[in-house]
């Protein structure tokens, strides 16, 4: 079955969404994502989506899920990459992505993520997957 | 020149291939990017409304022209249970499904004009447009 690869980066998950997702692949996402989370014992995910051509309500509801999934499994989600034309849109369209962080870029994200780390928790590595 | 294009909606692969082809005859027509994506955005909802509300139907995708100017037009229809009360489910927020219920009135914010023809046992049909 087609699947968007999840890739693991210390502490943290990255996606980067490159296919123009069907619903059902949508649906697959959020549940492998809140799977890793746990097995992985993630502290932030990391969603590129400069790829996404559109978020449509469909898209933005699964956004917001996964932001607050992983929130109560005590992973911070960042959504990276908006193209400026998918952002006009999603506005004209009422979508307002409350609750999920945004960045302009993976950069920038990562750096969001770094932050929300808790205070003493020691510094990973990039390791191998178990 | 009209093109004209009949594309089968019964599935969320087809949403997909709706979304594919509107974004072809955007193109083609010469929207700008914003456009375009505001064009495929209600393309994508309108036809995924198709496959989950009506139980499947199809879309007529066609460019026209009317007084000098290019639009792109899209209809949606199915035959499905239809819709009791279309002003309330125009409204912002409101679904029976469990989505945000944005689809409708979305859809005509982000298009120049928004028809809808629906009565319960009858199906439904919307027919937005976009000018260039
Ligand atoms: N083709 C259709 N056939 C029957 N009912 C429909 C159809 N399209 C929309 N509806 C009804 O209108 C309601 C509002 O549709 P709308 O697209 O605005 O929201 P939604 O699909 O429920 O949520 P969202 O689109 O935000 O994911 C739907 O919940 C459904 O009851
Ligand atoms: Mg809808």
């Amino acid at each position: 079955m087609e699947k968007i690869p999840i890739l693991k980066m210390g502490r943290f998950l990255l996606v980067s969404i490159q296919v123009d997702m069907h619903d059902r692949l949508a649906m697959t996402l959020q549940e492998d994502l809140t799977d890793r989370i746990v097995k992985e014992n993630a502290r932030g995910v990391l969603i590129d989506i400069s790829s996404m051509e559109i978020v449509d309500s469909f898209i933005g509801r699964m956004l917001g899920s996964i932001a607050s999934m992983s929130r109560m499994l005590n992973a911070e989600t960042v959504v990276v990459g908006m193209q400026p034309a998918v952002a006009i849109t999603m506005v004209e369209l009422g979508l307002s992505l409350s609750g999920v962080r945004t960045a302009l870029d993976v950069e920038k994200g990562m750096e969001i993520l770094h932050r929300f780390r808790q205070p003493g928790e020691e510094e990973t590595d990039i390791d191998d997957q178990a | 020149m009209t093109r004209h294009e009949k594309i089968e909606v019964r599935s969320s692969d087809d949403v997909v291939k709706v979304r594919q082809r509107v974004r072809a005859l955007a193109v083609e027509a010469g929207f700008s990017l914003v456009d375009q994506t505001k064009i495929i955005t209600a393309a994508s909802e309108l036809a995924r409304n198709t496959v989950n509300y009506g139980g499947g139907g199809h879309a007529i995708v066609s460019l026209v022209k009317s007084n000098g100017r290019t639009g792109l037009r899209l209809v949606f229809e199915d035959r499905g249970p239809g819709i009791t009360d279309i002003e309330l489910a125009m409204q912002d927020g409101y679904s029976t499904g469990a989505g945000l219920g944005l689809g409708l009135s979305g859809s005509r914010r982000l298009m120049h004009e928004f028809e809808i023809d629906s009565a319960p046992g009858q199906g439904t049909k919307v027919t937005v447009t976009r000018w260039r």
